[in-house]
Order: C-alpha cells, then structure tokens, then sequence
C-alpha cells in the first residue's frame, strides 16, 4: 500500500468540466475516493418562483441551463399543463418535440467535441463544434434565439415552423448526417482515441442500478431506460428504440451519444412527415391549482419536474432533480481506481452540467 | 384526451418511511428523487421508478420532527438528503455521508425557509 | 481500429477553405427571427404599463405624465413577453442587437407631441 495523497480537482470553467470541486484520495497513481462538492454556482432559482408568476417564471425556468434549456422550458409548461390539465394542440407538441431533438443533437455534439478536447484531440474537437454550429442556426432561424429559445409557453409553443423551414431543417441534418459518419469513424475507431477510451471508467450494469444512474450513463451500462418511451409530446407517434450498450466504459457511453444523435435526425425526419396543420397554443385561462409530476428524457438523461401551486399566480414550489444530481453518485463510482490522468475524461462522460445540478 | 402519466402519490407519517422504502427497494424500485416543500410545515416527496412506474411517498411533518434518513437502503440518498437538510433545515439523521451543511456554498442558513426570520 | 482516420476530414477542410468568417470585416447576417433588441414605436404606445408589469427582469419602466418609457439595455433578457401583451402592438422585436457595452445602457423614448387639447 501507497502513501495517500489528497489532490483538490476544479472547480473550472463552467462549460466543461464544469466548476465540481472533487477532492481525490490517490494512492500512488490510483484513486482511491473522491469526495465531491458543489455550491459554486448555486443561483437559487427554485426559490425565485415565488417573486415571479407562474408566466413569466417560463423564461426563468429555460435559463437553469444554457444547454438542455428548451427542455426546461417544456418540462415547466407540461407540469404546469398537468396541474391546469390543458391539453396541448398536436401541432404543437410536434413542434416541441422537433426543438426538443434539435437540442440534442445540439447537446451531444458540443459534449463530443468536449471530450475529444478532454483527450487532447483538438481538430476533432473544432469539427464536432462546426457541425453544432449550423444546429444552432437552425435554432436562430426558427426561434430567434441561439441557446435560449424563449419559444416554450403553457399552452403550446410561440412560434410556427412553416412547411419549407422545416424541409430546410431536414436538408441541413441529412447534410450534416453525412459529415457526421466522417468524425463518427474517427471517434469509434481511431487507435489514438479509443486507446483513451476504451476500459476506461468502468460501471457495471449492477453499480449503475445501485448508484441511481440515469440518461446514457445508465443505457452505456445495459440498462434500456428511456423517458421518452413514454410518450409524451409526440413522441407516442414516432418509432425509436433506446440505445444502449453493453461494455459500461467510457467508449459505450460515447456509442450511446453518437447513436442517439443519428437517432434524433431520424426522429426529426419523422416528425416532419406526420407534423398535422393548426393551431400551435391554446389559450388558458385561470391560474393553476395543485400539483403534478412531470419526467422528461434530456440529452443528459431523466428528468424531474415538480410543481405545487396554490390557486394564485404565484407557485409554492417548483423542483427539479437534474440528469447530473443522479449521476454524481455513478460518477463517484466510476472514479475509484481510476488513474490521475484519466479524471478529467472520467468526469466529462457522465457529461456534467452542474448549473443544472445547483440551479 | 388529455394523457399524462398518473400521479400515483401514496400519504404516509415520518416513523414509516424506512419501513416502507424498504418494501420498495425489495419490490426492485429505484429511488428517483427527494422533493421538499415548505409550506405550513415540511413535506418531504420520495419518488421512486421501476420499468416507469412511478410512485411517490408523501411525509407531511413540522418543522421539528426528526426523519430517518433513507440512505441506508439507496445510498446515493445522500445528496437529495444533504440539500435538503441544507436548503430547507430538515432534521434528517443518519445520513451515511453527511456534509454537515457544507454542500452548498451559500452565506444565509437554509435560505429556503427563512419564514422565523422575516 | 485504424490510424490516421482524420485525414480525410482535414483534406476536405484544406479543400473547402476557412468556415469560419473575418468578422468584424464581414458582418453575420442576423435571420428574419433572430430577437435582437426591444423597439417601441412610442408614438402609438398608451403608457398603460402592462409591459412593465410583465416583464419577468424588471428591465422597463413607464413614467406616464412625462410620456416616457425607458428600457435598461444590459437587463433585458430579449424574451419578448412585452411585445406578446402589448395592447396596441406598438412595441416589437428587432432582429439587430444592440452595441456591446462596457456600461449599463438605458435607452428612453419619450412621445413629444403636444396633445391636441
């Protein structure tokens, strides 16, 4: 047995790796225990939902994080849906799921550009940002926005797509597809890359059940664990399979992602066939009364919202449980008996999003 | 018709929450999250989720009861346990990894239920 | 397992050239919904305060004797709440963005018409 040594990692940059601060227990080379903590950017935006009304905390709601933001929006408009019980137009929901896959492709490509960064693979890094590029005009062409939408409302969503937007939306992603299978091949079978991948961060199917993992961290240890198979927006129309894989290290969680961006063009191409015509919102009125529970599948994994209101336009309370809260403990897991130098890859592929985390 | 997933929320009293928990993690239930809600009172929500069925166990208690805490039985409890006890000042004991207030780095004690203060 | 497998992607760049632009020489074009920056068309506005009422930044004020109505520039969050309830859609998104700024820019209009009586 080696001496210990305890090494403070972070908090960084809040992009990635995200401003975690890990203390690591290192025998020699090898960690032995890492002891997390967060606070650092802890923005209290659970509480602020008692100084806005339950409107305008929706653009509150999309800014917990600037990446899966669409996604916070929805899941606030669906719970606050689910209390009001308003049902919300189909074309609308298509709609939502549409912007909701575009950010994953969105999501997943900066996080593969990330990581490639993480190992030191800088052009591959600068090509996976290109192609997120012209997802994120794609964003601004249709909302306005480039990361915060502001597109999301209870009811349904703000703004329309027309019928050539949404080929030109297909055109684009057939095209960036294409471009994609190119850095796909260098990421899944470049020797370089998968020497710093491949057995590194192992996480059992056992360990990621007890540690609670969830989203592609859970899916790249077997679990086949996918919000959207429940079908909420539309995605009770649309035909799709989670992706997972077997191996549970850091190259099964990297298949998941680049599987499920190819998923999501698909999904996209799906959408825009059986979109129908019509009204995008329906009006509400009143304010909500109760409670309700609402899970979504984000980019990063399963999602929770929770909102208690009281009859006034004001909320008691509103939750969320992010895809990274519940990942922290497999991350946890994965870091034990890992080497030094592999931290900083380990910690990028539960993809962290600790603004999300802290709120 | 309007189609959401059923809210499935299941009352029980502070002293049956290891023993129910317990019942959930044998039946194979993973836990979800711990939700808190200050409002007249503490109430403490434990999702839990097997093949997406999803069920919640709802505590209503005041401010001075003592829980048990669950992360005995799901030991990456701690965290949701440790923000809530840090956020909301609940008295949660036995926390298998206890951070002792320390997980957030906020200035104001339980920011989130400052009610005596004001 | 294969080396070398980025060489195909860095020819097709040395090929395409730079994607990127030369900024400041040549502009991005914004998109026809790209939310800019707020604009009131203040001779058609009420003061009747609803976009300050909404707006979930407290970013617009109203003085209504002087016929004024200010925006603090670095607060706006261009979520555009204000033009959805506008009442006589005087106010609306542009899709330019306002100079960055190392201060915080307030930007008044201010309706100076006499009233007719």
């Amino acid at each position: 047995m080696g001496k210990r040594t305890v090494i403070p990692f972070g908090p960084q940059h809040p992009v990635l790796p995200e401003p975690i601060h890990l203390d690591l227990v290192l025998e020699d080379e090898k960690v032995v225990e890492a002891i997390p903590q967060i606070g650092y950017i802890h923005r209290g935006l659970e509480k602020l939902v008692e100084k806005r009304d339950f409107k305008q905390y929706t653009y509150v709601a999309e800014r917990i994080c600037g990446i899966c933001s669409f996604m916070h929006g929805m899941g606030y408009c669906m719970a606050v849906e689910g209390i009001m019980e308003i049902e919300v137009p189909e074309r609308g929901k298509f709609l939502r799921t549409i912007w909701a896959e575009v950010s994953r492709i969105h999501s997943h490509l900066l996080w593969l550009g990330l990581t490639a960064d993480a190992f030191g693979f800088e052009s591959l890094f600068m090509h996976s940002w290109r192609l997120r590029e012209e997802v994120l005009d794609l964003f601004e062409q249709t909302t306005g926005g480039r990361v915060i939408f502001s597109v999301c409302d209870i009811g349904g969503v703000r703004k329309d797509i027309d019928a050539e937007m949404l080929n030109t939306m297909v055109s684009v992603l057939t095209r960036m597809e294409k471009e994609l299978r190119d850095l796909t091949d260098v990421f899944l079978n470049d020797m370089s890359v998968k020497h710093r991948t491949v057995g590194v961060g192992v996480l059992s199917k056992e360990k990621a059940q007890e540690t609670g993992a969830v989203g592609p961290m859970a899916r790249a240890s077997g679990i086949s664990v996918d919000m959207r198979t429940l079908g909420y927006a539309a995605y009770k129309h649309l035909q799709f399979e989670p992706i997972t894989a077997e191996a549970g290290d850091s190259y099964a969680r990297m298949e998941v992602r680049i599987g499920e961006v190819y998923q999501a063009i698909e999904l996209i191409r799906q959408c825009v066939e059986l979109i129908p015509e019509g009204d995008v919102i329906t009006k509400i009125k009143g304010n909500p009364n109760g409670e309700h529970f609402i899970r979504l599948e984000q980019p990063r994994g399963e999602v929770i919202y929770y909102v208690k209101a009281n009859g006034t336009s004001f909320l008691d309370r509103f939750r969320v449980r992010t895809p990274t809260f519940a990942n922290v403990p497999a991350l946890l897991e994965t870091l034990k008996d890992c080497d030094l130098a592999d931290v900083p890859i380990l910690i990028l592929t539960i993809d962290p999003c600790i603004s999300c985390t802290e709120r | 018709m309007y189609s959401m997933e059923e809210q499935k929320i299941i009352k029980i009293s502070p002293d049956e929450i290891l023993a129910e928990t317990v019942d959930l993690k044998n039946a194979g239930y993973r836990l979800v999250a711990i939700s808190c809600v200050n409002k007249d009172g503490i109430e403490l929500s434990y999702s839990f989720d097997k093949d997406y069925d999803f069920v919640h166990l709802r505590v209503n208690m005041d401010y001075d009861t003592e829980i048990e805490s669950v992360s005995c039985f799901y030991q990456y409890a701690f965290l949701y346990e440790n923000e809530i006890k840090e956020l909301f000042g609940v008295k949660i004991k036995n926390i298998t990894v206890d951070f002792n207030d320390n997980l957030y780095r906020i200035s104001v004690k339980t920011p989130f239920n400052m009610k005596e203060e004001e | 397992m294969s080396i070398l497998s980025m060489t195909k992607t860095l020819f097709k760049s040395i090929v395409h050239g730079p994607y990127t632009q030369l900024y400041p020489i040549k502009p991005r074009e914004n998109f026809e919904r790209t939310r800019g920056s707020i604009e009131n068309d203040i001779e058609a506005c009420i003061f009747c305060g609803l976009c300050v009422r909404r707006c979930p930044t407290s970013a617009l004020k109203i003085e209504k004797a002087e016929k004024l109505w200010s925006i603090e520039r670095m607060q706006c969050i261009q979520c555009g709440y204000c033009v959805e309830v506008c009442p006589k859609k005087c106010l609306h998104m542009r899709n330019e963005y306002t100079t960055p700024n190392t201060i915080k820019v307030k930007d008044e209009y201010v309706d100076a018409r006499v009233s007719d009586n």
